[in-house]
């Protein structure tokens, strides 16, 4: 079963507002049959030291990953993960995070590959939560095993691979934009991976031609929340020149900033048509005879 | 130079291994809350640390060699970086009372011989790796 909208009036200008909760809600739900939620984080270990009462964990490194092959666990693994944490097919998930809900959005879009219907963010994620003075607790979550069905994993509507973005770029008609959601260092090509980030994977530095720069944190307002529906559209729809039956690809590094960016497109702007290419930078960057472009502006598609 | 595994990370290596995997991360947290804060000298000098790059959070480390040719490590992370502060507070209780040369004969993969790489990941795991091969490369700087 599903559990009741948060009727914010700070989501209603949302293309989905029905994808958004807020703290508030949030700590008025705990509990409520049918809801489950979910915390996923850059830290494996943060949870452990406090979660918000009833949440299960789900990282997305040991659990949602592969441990062998560069993917996403199949239908079968998703499977038994879920039923493992307890969580049935119709509940409402309501899924948080540290780092603005990277992870969680990440979660959040691998969860949605399964076709996992409802299913949430928290706006302004575990920092907000914490901000708030909020409960943590760590006693363990202990849910009933659930009978999670096999569903198989749909990558044709919310996936890019590699050769679709080349396909993109074929496409110089305008309607067919990148978006590169990484910082202007890695977008110009002076690092490969974010500030204060490891360099890993990628072995030259820039961003793929036509992409339009637009940084995942410009979607974020001072409190962690996301901005309004107004300020959204200004820099999207303003700034980035999208359009609303464009065919949208965001990447990133690794996929997990891509993945906040694809929300903010899809589920609060409407966006229909919206693919995060998680193969990234660090696929891209490594790839042999991919053009990329260096420097700040976009460059231009290769003709041949 | 020998390489050989001081008693100290022998003795964490073996309580780690001695648990199942879920408990692994919980002892690890254990560790991550036992990393002492830094010594005054330090505190309001952040130019005496070395940042690990390797990281994705925010850690600071500074080793000091004394005239006695002993070891000791500091290491600073925010709390919000539990792993990281865990990784940290290995090497600091494991490597802090060593002398110079049994901190630079620790095996560079000490950090993969733990029991962590599949519960923590081996991108996670490697930066416990930047994080050990930089303090190696202060106290070679700093020994007299």
């Amino acid at each position: 079963m599903t559990v009741e909208l948060d009727p914010s009036p700070a989501f209603a200008g949302f293309a989905h507002p029905e994808r958004l909760v807020s703290t508030d809600w949030l700590e008025q739900h705990l509990g409520a049959p049918g809801l489950v939620v979910v915390e996923s984080d850059e830290d494996v270990l943060l949870y452990e030291t406090g979660h918000i009462p009833g949440a299960v964990k789900v990282d997305w490194h040991t659990e949602l990953n592969d441990p062998v092959v560069r993917d996403y666990l199949d239908g079968a693994g998703f499977a038994r993960l879920l039923g493992r944490k307890g969580i049935d097919r119709d509940d409402t998930v309501v899924i948080y995070g540290d780092k603005n809900n990277w992870w969680a959005a990440y979660a959040l879009w691998v969860f949605s590959l399964f076709g996992h219907r409802d299913v949430r963010l928290l706006d302004g994620g575990r920092d907000k939560w914490t901000a708030e003075g909020r409960a943590f607790t760590t006693d363990p979550t202990t849910r009933p095993v659930t009978d999670y069905p096999v569903v198989d994993r749909d990558d044709s509507v919310l996936r890019a691979y590699k050769d679709d973005v080349l396909t993109h770029l074929g496409r110089a008609d305008g309607r067919h934009p990148l978006i590169d959601v990484r910082s202007p260092e890695e977008y110009s090509g002076e690092r490969t991976s974010a500030p204060a980030y490891p360099e890993e994977g990628a072995l030259r530095g820039g961003h793929i031609p036509t992409a339009r720069s637009v940084p995942w944190a410009r979607a974020v307002a001072g409190d962690g929340t996301f901005k309004t529906r107004e300020e959204l559209d200004a820099i999207y729809r303003g700034e980035a020149g999208l359009h609303d039956d464009d065919s949208v690809i965001a990447y990133c590094r690794i996929g997990e900033r891509s993945s906040h960016t694809w929300f903010v497109l899809q589920h609060l702007l409407g966006f229909e048509d919206v693919r995060n290419y998680d193969g990234s930078w660090t696929e891209w960057g490594s790839a042999v005879r991919v053009p990329i472009a260096t420097g700040a502006e976009p460059g231009a598609a290769p003709t041949r | 130079m020998t390489t050989a595994l001081p008693a100290s990370l022998a003795d964490i290596r073996d309580e780690f291994l001695e648990l199942a995997e879920p408990e692994r991360l919980q002892l690890l947290l254990e560790f991550s809350q036992e990393l002492p804060e830094v010594p005054a000298e330090f505190e309001d000098h952040p130019e005496r640390y070395e940042r690990v790059a390797e990281c994705q959070s925010p850690v600071f480390i500074v080793l000091t060699v004394d005239d006695d040719d002993i070891v000791t490590m500091h290491a600073t992370a925010p709390a919000e970086a539990p792993t990281t502060r865990g990784f940290a507070s290995i090497l600091v209780q494991g490597l802090s009372g060593l002398t110079a040369d049994e901190v630079l004969g620790v095996p560079d993969d000490y950090p993969q011989s733990i029991g962590l790489t599949r519960a923590v990941s081996p991108l996670r795991i490697a930066g416990m790796t930047g994080m050990l091969l930089r303090a190696k490369r202060q106290v070679r700087a700093k020994r007299r």
